[in-house]
């Protein structure tokens, strides 16, 4: 404690002592903004209700709506659905990220981040960090939601665990997307807009419906590209058996390249949003 | 002379086809406050914004404490604290909350975070709203806090960028009040302002800068004087006795007297201040005229602004409100 750098009250009219000549580390970085994110979010309710209002009403309109009407493989269309549905919530909690990066840049908070002596990525990550925190949230929230509207999962408790955890890991890799979009549009109307381009991602994938009933155009790119893997792989998890959903994989075959697509996108988006960063006017 | 803490030498930024700054030379000294001073769209917040590191200028050289923006931007971060135009600081979080995680950010341990955000609380007399929501802050609360933040890390620049922009008379005060303590306490200090009075409060050397350049430079008083001389005002009870008035006065004027019959006043330019004021007074005194007021006028940086710029400043609000990430009192 005999080191701490009282700032410039010393009455002696001295200059303030020499600052340290460092530099914050990236895990107290990471910590301190994941911290304050954190606490916005904690200390403003319709935030959180905002970032479930959309999943939950799309979960009620599709459940009530196509689940008379659809049924994928052996297994009632809710039970197909829900694994889709809780997957695809993390793009939408998502867009709560945009919005936020774009109003701290709008409104000068980026600009004192930017101006102190802390590594960017991890001023970058510690926002990532805080808002997995709410993604847990909202993948949660809608999970419940599934259950109160029906849905049952068929695998373990285990693989159930497995299915939320691996929602995280998309959700943060998905995280890095919707900075990028903060960053780029610097203000939270254009940030909602750009985050919209969500939709058609989640609908063409196999969030709500098994991708040979897409158009024929359509399916090659539904078929491969990340959103289709993840929900196949947390459906498959949820089911406890890939077949149930009629997919031809196993399911450590989804989740492992789930995983390899979270760290895909997470190693293309991170740095761009660091040099976006940076390089913000 | 005493050791520069910023040196800009030919400072160019060019956003697109908009030139920002063109070429700006300037040179603040260690230990006093400079400030920056110009019209809406001059450049002083891409300077400030320069100086901070936060955009690269493209072309010429500038150096904060010797260290160059561009080479070494992460040992600039280290020198320099920036309150920029907006409060700055997190709405959700209490002041202390704010403060020890920009601490943090300054790569201090807890408790010496904690033993700063105490510290800076008490220098800003903010202890008492301390563990308050800053949500619940007034707008004067929050930018004291935003300087605050600015401070936790000690740095030997503090880059205040429109400081009071959108505060009441009290908080302007108050806040300049805070500044004048650090500045005596060996914080240097860059202020821009587009208010002449607070570039006259608070600084020893003034930039006016327009169009991206500087077009003048000094002390506020050299830059008065190129406003032109110091006047002596007499405001007559009588109209009817200004003609009387301005016979008696002109032989103490460096020019002829300048009389205004609407509010009824005589203004002539004198060489000499305080001798003049004396012999103004004396050579009044023999007549028998009500006299309501009479003073000796140094010219304001208003218009040596007017001058130079070839436009009136502009000390309203000019589409720069203060935005706050919520209003204060929302629960």
């Amino acid at each position: 404690m005999t080191a701490v750098p009282i700032p410039a009250n010393s009455d002696t009219g001295a200059r303030p002592s020499a600052p340290a000549g460092r530099t914050a580390g990236v895990g107290a970085t990471v910590s301190a903004v994941a911290v304050r994110t954190l606490r916005k979010y904690m200390h403003t309710p319709q935030l959180l209700v905002t970032t479930i209002v959309g999943g939950a009403t799309f979960m009620i309109l599709f459940r009530y709506i196509f689940g008379g009407a659809l049924r994928f493989g052996t297994v009632p269309y809710v039970d197909f659905l829900i694994p889709g549905m809780v997957m695809t919530s993390v793009l939408i909690t998502g867009t709560g990220s945009a919005v936020g990066v774009a109003e701290d840049s709008d409104q000068g908070f980026s600009d004192r981040l930017r101006s102190l002596p802390a590594p960017r990525i991890g001023l970058l990550a510690g926002r990532a960090l805080g808002d997995t925190g709410v993604v847990a949230w909202g993948t949660a929230f809608t999970a419940a939601l599934g259950f109160a509207l029906g849905f049952r999962i068929h695998g373990t408790a285990g693989e159930a665990l497995l299915a939320f955890g691996l929602c995280l890991a998309c959700g943060f890799a998905f995280l890095w997307v919707f900075i990028c979009i903060g960053l780029v549009s610097r203000n939270a109307q254009a940030a909602q807009g750009f985050s919209m381009l969500a939709y058609p991602v989640i609908f063409v994938s196999s969030a709500y419906v098994r991708v040979n009933t897409l158009p024929g155009w359509m399916q090659p790119v539904a078929e491969h590209q990340p959103i289709t893997i993840m929900c196949n792989a947390v459906r498959s998890l949820a089911l406890g058996n890939p077949a149930l959903a009629g997919l031809g994989h196993t399911t450590t075959y989804w989740a492992l390249l789930s995983l390899a697509w979270a760290a895909g996108i997470t190693l293309v988006f991170a740095p761009l949003a660091t040099t976006l960063y940076r390089r913000s006017p | 002379m005493t050791e520069a803490i910023i040196e800009a030498e030919g400072v160019v930024k060019r956003f697109g086809k908009v030139g920002a700054l063109a070429g700006l030379d300037l040179v603040a000294c260690s230990g006093q406050v400079t400030a920056v001073l110009g019209p809406n769209g001059a450049g002083k917040t891409t300077f400030v914004r320069s100086v901070a590191t936060l955009i690269r200028p493209d072309a010429g050289s500038l150096r904060v404490g010797g260290i160059d923006v561009n080479r070494h931007p992460e040992q600039v971060r280290q020198v320099i604290g920036l309150a920029g135009q907006y409060a700055a600081v997190e709405p959700t979080m209490t002041g202390r909350q704010n403060l020890h995680m920009v601490a943090r950010l300054f790569a201090q341990s807890r408790q010496q975070a904690a033993a700063s955000a105490d510290a800076v609380l008490a220098q800003l007399d903010l202890t008492e709203v301390a563990d308050r929501l800053v949500r619940t802050y007034s707008g004067g609360l929050r930018r004291r806090l935003d300087l605050g933040a600015s401070l936790v890390g000690t740095p030997r620049l503090l880059l205040l960028d429109e400081p009071t922009t959108g505060l009441d008379p009290r908080s302007r005060n108050q806040l300049w009040e805070a500044i004048r303590s650090l500045v005596a306490q060996g914080t240097d200090v860059l202020l821009t302002t587009q208010y002449l009075d607070e570039a006259d409060q608070l600084a020893s050397q003034v930039a006016i800068i327009d169009h991206g350049r500087v077009i003048a430079h000094g002390t506020p008083a050299e830059l008065k004087a190129l406003a032109g001389s110091d006047m002596i005002e007499v405001r007559a009870h009588h109209a009817a006795d200004l003609p009387a008035l301005a016979r008696a006065i002109a032989p103490i004027g460096s020019d002829q007297p300048r009389i205004d019959m609407g509010t009824s006043r005589i203004t002539v330019p004198v060489a000499t201040g305080q001798s003049a004021i004396t012999a103004a007074v004396q050579a009044l005194g023999g007549l028998d005229i009500d006299v309501d007021d009479i003073g000796l006028r140094r010219p304001t940086l208003d218009e040596v602004f007017l001058k130079l710029t070839g436009a009136p400043s502009q000390p309203g609000n000019n589409g720069k409100p203060e935005r706050a990430t919520e209003r204060a009192g929302t629960p």
